[in-house]
């Protein structure tokens, strides 16, 4: 085994290696410095959680619409002009109700619906959320902030294959009646995510 | 592979560091790497079996302590030079330095040749099998049983699309488990639900 101190001082620092890559992918034509720019349109204006508030807003208006959400989320979403990636299959609807929270995870990695709900926030990659979340739901869901009741059971959703899951929340009260412009405005990424209530 | 990526379950993690106002990146470099494995993935360099699969073999002391781009690049760098995009040396040459990269690759294997189709309602349990390649079954559930609440659309079978061995697809079952049987004593009463690829299951 080579000295640890000597791995640290000799060891590219993460920027030098992605630098290295860039350079080596330009180099040979793969056009790097485009995939970086189209890649920061992306996620700035594309990928984005209110992609995910305007599907819950139309899903708690329309009654029809939310039925063929839940049937076939994929199919369903495109009717807003939104897309998956082609190896997300499959997206799949859950819909909270008062006495069910459903919340979603992915403990061998970090795959969750980023095209819709928006890319998945630091924490639900992090090794607590990942380890915890399955086996003390209730625990967890209390230290972000979200106390349920015994009444309100819990249903954890493992992201193990390329089907990609979203929550649809429960609707509060005081917004029956509002428009779905001023609903999508209230729908949260934690809400779609499934660990927070609105 | 039973890895320390496999963490469904494991005990001894503190508290969630949370925050409503959580960002997905942190430094600029971070939306390169995820830029450039996206990239690599476009042009067929490799596909995400073989991406996730890359983030496993990373040795364990460097998982745990890198952060989760550090992981990306530590892929996207491994699968290159396995796939002959550049050598380690000219990696290292560019970079300036040394670059740790994921341990070398097992082999893989193929869609279980007796796998049986189940049907919603059908009590399943996942196989008492240990893989030393990529698999996507959590090691919480080996073992287990459940029920099969839906059916989803099938997909490649990752545990050869990640090693290059021609992967069939084949349907995933959403099979829905008791956290107290999966843990028995020591969990929070829940149901958890996972995607279980057919030839992970046989018949309970």
């Amino acid at each position: 085994m080579p000295d640890s101190s000597n791995i640290q001082q000799n060891t590219a620092s993460v920027e030098q290696r992605i630098d290295a890559i860039e350079a080596m992918f330009e180099a040979r034509g793969m056009k790097a410095r485009e995939a970086i720019d189209e890649f920061e349109h992306t996620i700035e204006e594309k990928w984005i959680p209110e992609n995910g508030a305007r599907v819950v807003a139309k899903a708690w208006t329309d009654p029809e619409f939310k039925k063929r959400l839940l049937a076939n989320g994929r199919a369903a979403v495109g009717e807003l002009g939104l897309t998956m990636p082609p190896h997300h299959r499959h997206l799949v609807v859950k819909e909270n109700s008062p006495t069910l929270q459903n919340v979603i995870c992915c403990t061998l990695c970090s795959c969750t619906a980023f095209s819709i709900i928006g890319l998945p926030p630091d924490w639900y990659k992090d090794l607590e959320y990942r380890s915890r979340i399955v086996r003390q739901s209730r625990t967890v869901l209390k230290e972000l902030g979200l106390d349920l009741p015994e009444s309100i059971y819990i249903r954890v959703w493992d992201t193990t294959a390329d089907t990609r899951y979203m929550i649809l929340p429960v609707q509060p009260e005081h917004t029956k009646g509002w428009s779905e412009e001023e609903l999508a405005k209230i729908v949260t990424k934690d809400a779609m995510i499934g660990v927070a209530r609105l | 592979m039973d890895g320390v990526h496999d963490m469904g379950g494991r005990q001894g993690f503190g508290r969630v560091r949370h925050s409503p106002k959580a960002q997905t990146f942190h430094e600029p470099w971070e939306k390169r790497v995820n830029a450039l494995y996206s990239l690599a993935v476009r042009l067929g360099i490799f596909n995400m079996d073989e991406y996730r699969h890359a983030i496993e073999r990373m040795e364990p002391r460097h998982y745990l302590s890198a952060s989760y781009y550090e992981r990306s690049l530590t892929s996207l760098a491994t699968l290159c030079v396995e796939k002959g995009i550049f050598t380690r040396e000219e990696l290292e040459r560019y970079a300036q330095g040394q670059v740790p990269l994921s341990l070398p690759i097992g082999p893989g294997r193929a869609n279980v040749a007796t796998r049986q189709k189940f049907k919603i309602g059908d009590r399943v349990r996942v196989r008492n099998e240990h893989v030393s390649g990529h698999v996507r079954a959590p090691g919480y559930t080996r073992g287990k049983a459940g029920v099969v609440v839906d059916i989803t659309p099938a997909y490649p079978f990752p545990d050869a699309h990640a090693h290059g061995i021609h992967a069939e697809d084949e349907p995933t079952y959403d099979v829905r488990f008791n956290a107290e049987e999966l843990w028995p004593n020591s969990a929070d009463k829940a149901h958890v639900h996972v995607g279980v690829f057919e030839s992970y299951l046989e018949r309970a």
